[in-house]
């Protein structure tokens, strides 16, 4: 049997959701996932038993290079503060700021993961004025070099991998990994952020429960209203790299298909969209934020065509919280 | 063996609770003689809040925490609902209820199973008779019972998918309800997902009813019910929560308080369980005997305890005396237990009225009173399932004043959690949170009080050096600490 691949996952400034997001893998679960693509968790926060010292004991045989390592995932942003210091988050037991751990356990892993945005860009922990200087492995919302410099790479010569998502989603997570257990990820699978193009070459917009409604321009207006969500709810589906609707949350979930808006949450700087959140930025009635690729002019002038074609159903429909107008009411049924 | 010199020792960091934590522990006559509790990160949720439109809250404060994700939800939602004086929706009171008790239950079946038992599949209880059937039931990863865990879990938190679209992290908690209103179909896979995790409950967790366990109502019915089920995961608890006395571990300061968990009706009149305090009696809650005092904590700008209203969150790492990013909260001045066991207690629940009675808050009633929780929950979770009414509106629409002030309280799994904002100009002035284990792992106050777990680890039996800290694990634990939210 050959060497499992050894994973080492660590939490700094963030929530912990997504290992909490991670739990809820399914088909087959997770201990089964990793168990039959070969990968141990060497050590997990959430899930060993390891405490205390045994854990410090761990990460100094890791920095010593007596015990080998695969992978590092860091869940959280690195906490740069105050001024520099690290003081914002010292390693329990250790005296240590965790940023320093992080560097030194980095250069000894083949990949280093940035699990969730925070950790790949900052994320939420570094919104508003970024109290406490939180940055992502190795980006600062959208710039390159965080805690590790833009051009860092790890001893198998991968970039820190950012697993961006606000929680990720288990699948991500997963597939990632499998990826690298098997061999099979280069920096041709990672986009632009160095995200898995596994699920960022899609647009939350694929698979969108709502899409006859964005079709027709038949929009929400409303917590709860049924109609699409971009001009007027702050969905940014149309722009988000994932695949959250081709690969529903939680059984059959999207934050879409959950009726709110898409927030982005796999992007640089989504914390900070400079407007409320649920509310779409309109210049002259237009929204600001066109869909990817879409030459603003056809934008515009289709949704005008889409608008004044838009079905009666639809308009119901769409501001309403449930089905108002079933479809074909009040057509006569044809046999052909 | 007497020490005569009492040796210090730093403890950390634990794993299996929410983020990071460090004890620092002082030993004398092979006894803890004090403890201090370090909450080694802070984030400042609350600063980044400033300024920002107030229904952002909705976005940023459920990023707290990834494991309390809706508990934060439901009190930002609450906070603006008072603000915008707006009511809940029937619809969307029943499926908030059911986010949330959706999450409480996964996180007390996480704790049981994850965090808490696999301390006791460790090699230092070798000898024990108990020992091979704990270890192949709870060892960490391996144990079989995190096999059925996981699956039950995560086909639980589908209802987390039909009602809110994803766990953790949803916005389809709103002041005036919930943005997704289901239709019939997805009743009933709500039902049966309600179906699916009884019959793990009571195959695998109770062995039994779970109405046959939530009537238990005395020490002697546990303990019969306890030999008559040991094949199920709470008998074998109770087993070795006896051979171990963990009835006399982690005591702290018998002070409970709930802010009241599922409301009934829009008043919240009576909720599921009832609002109010404990200290050697029931007593209504009051909000205004809430303070922070942040005299240990790294911080500064405020010389004397405030009222969350008036509270400041201005970090300092050198603020002189301090020695954890925790702030101090008291209830009239007292230290206050908050948690299952509280709400249980608070609710009046007979079997733990007398299991406090006779040994107080200790690491065994603290996991006692969450598992009869999860027995006491489902099938109020089910009565919610069939009182949605398709069809009918899942939120009301609210409008933000240009300035007010509100909050909004609920009942996290591991206690009670605060939100408190003051807007101005249709922006967040002030934004004060505080969460469960802020209660429970707060450090000293100004009276020099040490917080809950300061005081449930004074006493316990140590050996010479240390060395050996399951017993400070098992009480660190015990109180399902949830370190994200304690600092934010």
């Amino acid at each position: 049997m050959s060497a499992p691949f050894r994973i080492l996952w660590l939490q700094s400034g963030g929530c912990g959701g997504c290992s909490m997001s991670l739990l809820n893998a399914e088909s087959p679960d997770l201990y089964n996932t990793l168990e039959l693509a070969g990968i141990e968790l060497l050590w997990h926060p959430s899930l060993s038993e390891a405490s205390n010292e045994e854990f410090i004991a761990l990460l100094e045989r890791v920095v010593d290079g007596s015990q080998p390592l695969d992978a590092l995932c860091l869940e959280g942003s690195v906490m740069r503060g105050p001024n520099g210091s690290g003081r914002f988050h010292v390693l329990a037991g250790t005296g240590r700021p965790m940023m320093d751990w992080i560097r030194d356990l980095s250069a000894r892993a083949r990949y280093t993961l940035a699990i969730g945005s925070c950790a790949a860009f900052g994320g939420i922990t570094s919104g508003g004025d970024n109290p406490g200087e939180a940055c992502g492995l190795q980006y600062d919302g959208s710039d390159k070099g965080g805690l590790l410099d833009g051009q860092w790479v790890s001893p198998d010569g991968l970039p820190a991998i950012n697993v961006a998502g606000c929680p990720t989603h288990p699948g991500w997570v997963t597939d990632t990994l499998m990826q690298l257990a098997l061999g099979e990820l280069g920096t041709a699978e990672l986009d632009e952020f160095n995200r898995p193009r596994s699920y960022t070459n899609h647009l939350v917009h694929h698979g969108c429960t709502r899409n006859e409604y964005y079709e027709f321009k038949a929009s929400a207006e409303l917590p709860s209203d049924q109609g699409c969500m971009m001009e007027h709810m702050g969905c940014l589906g149309t722009q988000a790299h994932a695949d959250c609707n081709r690969r529903p949350w939680n059984g059959e979930g999207s934050c879409i298909r959950g009726g709110y808006a898409c927030i982005n949450c796999t992007a640089p700087g989504f914390e900070e969209p400079g407007h409320t959140f649920t509310e779409t930025p309109k210049i002259a009635g237009i929204p600001i934020g066109l869909p990817t690729d879409m030459p603003k002019a056809w934008f515009i002038a289709l949704a005008s065509l889409s608008k004044a074609a838009t079905p009666r159903r639809l308009r119901a429909n769409a501001v309403a919280d449930h089905i108002v107008v079933p479809p074909g009411a009040g057509k006569k049924p044809t046999l052909k | 063996m007497s020490d005569p010199k009492p040796t210090r020792r730093l403890i950390g960091p634990f794993n299996r609770v929410e983020g990071d934590l460090e004890v620092q522990i002082e030993i004398a006559d092979g006894q803890v003689s004090a403890a201090w509790v370090n909450s080694p990160l802070y984030r400042g949720f609350e600063q980044i809040l400033n300024g920002k439109d107030p229904r952002d809250a909705l976005v940023v404060t459920p990023r707290i925490c990834g494991i309390c994700s809706v508990s934060q939800s439901v009190a930002a939602a609450r906070a603006l609902a008072q603000i915008e004086d707006v009511e809940m929706a029937d619809n969307g009171r029943l499926a908030t209820n059911l986010i949330l008790a959706c999450e409480n239950l996964a996180d007390h079946l996480s704790h049981f199973y994850l965090f808490f038992m696999p301390d006791f599949a460790r090699a230092g209880y070798a000898d024990k008779p108990w020992y091979s059937m704990i270890a192949e039931r709870f060892t960490a990863q391996r144990g079989s019972a995190s096999r059925e865990l996981l699956p039950a879990r995560a086909e639980l938190l589908h209802t987390t998918g039909i009602l809110a679209g994803k766990w953790p992290h949803s916005l389809a908690l709103q002041p005036g309800g919930t943005t997704r209103a289901i239709e019939s179909r997805e009743r009933l896979r709500l039902q049966a997902i309600m179906l699916g995790l009884r019959r793990f409950l009571e195959r695998t967790l109770f062995a039994d009813r779970l109405e046959a366990v939530t009537a238990l109502a005395s020490q002697d019915e546990l303990r019969e019910w306890a030999e008559a089920h040991p094949d199920s995961d709470f008998g074998r608890f109770l087993m070795l929560a006896d051979d171990l006395a963990l009835h006399r571990l982690g005591r702290a300061s018998d002070n409970f308080m709930s802010y009241g968990a599922y409301p009934t009706s829009e008043n919240n009149s009576k909720p599921v369980f009832a609002i109010g305090t404990w200290q050697q009696g029931l007593a209504p809650l009051r909000t205004n005997a809430i303070t922070e005092d942040i005299s240990h904590s790294w911080m500064h700008a405020q010389r004397k305890p405030r009222h969350p209203f008036e509270g400041s969150t201005l970090p300092d790492a050198d603020a002189e005396g301090a020695y954890s990013w925790c702030k101090a909260p008291r209830y009239d001045g007292d230290v206050m237990e908050v948690g299952a066991l509280a709400r249980q207690q608070v609710d009046g629940h007979p079997l733990i009225r007398e299991l406090v009675a006779e040994s107080g808050g200790n690491v065994r009633n603290r996991v006692i009173a969450r598992l009869l929780e999860v027995a006491r929950v489902l099938p109020v979770m089910e009565q919610w399932v069939q009182a949605m009414d398709i069809g009918k509106p899942f939120c009301n629409h609210g409008k933000l004043p240009e300035e007010a002030e509100g909050f909004g309280l609920v009942e996290a799994a591991r206690g009670s959690l605060g939100h408190w904002i003051k807007v101005k100009h249709h922006r967040i002035l002030n934004y004060q949170i505080v969460a469960p284990t802020t209660w429970n792992f707060s450090p000293r106050d100004e009276q020099d009080s040490p917080g809950a777990l300061e005081q449930a680890l004074a006493g316990t039996p140590i050996d010479g050096d240390g060395k050996d800290t399951v017993a400070i694990q098992h009480i660190v634990r015990s109180f399902d600490p949830c370190m994200v939210c304690t600092v934010h």
